[in-house]
């Protein structure tokens, strides 16, 4: 049973590759572009662009309301309370990076802790390692179940009255874990720490609302959920971001300039310094409005069904390890015994089939599942059954083949 | 593609090294070098010794597929009791294989390494196949230093 029939709608699947049909199962790196985000984007510089707040000509104005619109569909996408909580950035790094420098460099000290999980992408690592070094913190970390997921008798032990602030994704990139951030994020307020969530492989899968979540903040990018690479947003309190410093100084940002100082604008602008990514905004917004018009429960049903029907084929081929819970969001990853992910990918990609291979950007994650590296298929709106058979098919050519050469 | 395109790249003889590397180890003397792969988490350590213009003994250890296994295997092999100045010519001719230029063989033994001509036709992999000659150049770099 197909639940959606999508895949028309997005035309660089409508290829070959090495003279296969093009299976895209690498959308949680990134996602393939409704022909309506190319559009947008293409009309937005066709039509309208011009830089944003400033001058008064047309279309000056109409680039500011096409960014602003944006900023006010996101808001509403996520049921942020107001659109002065949303800030634009490159992307999920850029976000957390943002929270790292400003919040982290301002309001944790020596002795405090950061809590983390062993599933963090490095996004969600590197930057707080950093913090912890400038600022004389202690990282510690979630212990996971066997299965890639916690328990909130861990979180209880590990997010305690020294710790900050806890950095955490919401759904793992590897293992698709679905974190329970709504009671983590209690725990930690409890305990005085705040909450910043890695959104990537959330926001483009299920509904999300930060006002539910009660997080503090919430970061995700554009490029994963069909709109163009280079937009992200960070989502943060309005109470915190006005305890906060810009990150990035200059043009857009400013209120009052003299030669020897100068204020900043409100939020959001404050942290969106230089000319801002309109286009990117633009295309966001337009890929908002593609799949809340096919309804974020359907997609949520959809992509569940494909990883189930995909789960229940890889267990019936001998040989394959495959990492993390039952109840996971639109990836699988795994591994064929004895054939490195490399090799697995490169044959899959000679019967048209694209997976990533590789550590996935979570190199501790790797030495807890103690692999070097695993495969991944992870699958989106456009995704069919159809797709997951030929996934299969190859994959079990690529055992034959690996069996023949041995 | 049928598996005759796979076989350009997965041919016998690198199986055969991947299955069953040469000079897989290590060397309690002589120098250690590690490299990986930082994109897709391939890591090889290089054991050397080079006495004075020849290397004499080199093994690896290391994790990753089977190219870049097989590439390192045949490496040491081929660059073993070679002068260090041969050693860092193979190494041009190899990575001038990978990028598909003329290359040059006059007086180079080659050994195996012909075999991984076909990668060039994978980008992709390309990396895969010149990490350990990465690492021994840069091996040879540091006992210059040294």
């Amino acid at each position: 049973m197909t639940i959606l029939d999508v895949k028309s709608d997005f035309p660089i699947l409508d290829q070959t590759i090495n003279g296969h049909q093009l299976v895209y199962l690498d959308s949680a790196a990134t996602a393939q572009k409704p022909q309506v985000v190319i559009d947008a984007v293409n009309d937005y510089y066709k039509f309208d662009n011009a830089n944003v707040h400033r001058g008064v000509h047309t279309l000056g104005q109409r680039a500011t309301d096409a960014y602003e619109g944006a900023r006010e569909t996101v808001t509403k996408f996520i049921n942020a309370k107001q659109s002065k909580e949303i800030i634009f950035t490159r992307g999920t790094t850029e976000s957390i990076n943002i929270v790292a420098r400003s919040y982290g460099d301002a309001f944790i000290t020596a002795g405090d802790e950061i809590v983390l999980t062993e599933m963090e992408h490095h996004s969600n690592l590197i930057p707080w390692q950093q913090v912890a070094k400038r600022t004389g913190a202690t990282l510690k970390f979630i212990p996971l179940e066997a299965d890639g997921t916690m328990t909130m008798t861990a979180v209880k032990q590990t997010v305690t009255e020294k710790t900050k602030l806890v950095a955490i994704t919401h759904v793992s990139n590897v293992l698709g874990t679905i974190n329970p951030i709504k009671d983590i994020t209690a725990h930690a307020h409890d305990m005085g720490a705040v909450v910043v969530v890695d959104g990537a492989q959330a926001v483009p899968h299920m509904a999300v609302d930060v006002q539910d979540l009660d997080c503090d903040f919430y970061a995700f990018s554009g490029h994963k959920m069909g709109a163009p690479t280079g937009i992200g947003v960070l989502y943060g309190k309005e109470k915190l971001l006005n305890q906060m410093d810009p990150v990035d100084y200059g043009g857009e940002m400013i209120d009052f300039v003299s030669l020897t100082d100068a204020t900043w604008k409100e939020l959001p602008w404050k942290f969106e310094g230089g000319t801002p990514i309109i286009a990117g905004a633009v295309g966001l917004a337009s890929a908002i409005g593609y799949l809340q018009s096919i309804g974020f429960d359907k997609i949520t049903a959809h992509e569940q069904a494909l990883t189930d029907y995909a789960i229940k084929e890889l267990k019936k081929i001998d040989g394959i390890d495959i990492y993390g819970p039952d109840k996971r969001c639109g990836l699988v990853t795994f591994n064929l015994t004895d054939v490195h992910p490399h090799d697995t990918a490169t044959v899959l990609d000679s019967f048209g089939v694209a997976v990533r291979a590789g550590h996935h950007c979570c190199q501790p994650l790797m030495k807890w599942l103690k692999v070097t590296a695993t495969a991944r298929a992870s699958f989106y709106v456009y995704n069919t059954f159809e797709d997951v058979d030929l996934f299969i098919d190859g994959l079990k050519q690529a055992k034959e083949f690996f069996g023949d050469v041995f | 593609m049928s598996f005759n395109n796979l076989d350009t790249l997965y041919r016998q003889v690198i199986m055969d090294h991947y299955k069953n590397p040469r000079n897989k180890g290590t060397l309690e003397d002589g120098l250690t070098l590690e490299m990986n792969n930082p994109t897709c988490g391939d890591r090889i350590q290089l054991h050397f010794i080079i006495e004075g213009d020849t290397v004499t003994n080199a093994k690896f250890e290391g994790e990753g597929c089977s190219i870049s296994l097989a590439s390192a295997s045949m490496m040491t092999q081929v660059v073993k009791g070679k002068s260090v100045e041969q050693a860092l010519k193979l190494s041009q001719y190899f990575s001038d294989m990978m990028l598909g230029k003329e290359t040059d063989s006059d007086g180079l033994e080659l050994g195996d390494i012909e075999a991984l001509q076909g990668v060039q036709k994978f980008p992709a992999r390309i990396k895969c196949a010149t990490l350990a000659w990465k690492a021994m150049e840069k091996a040879i770099e540091q006992e210059d230093e040294a």
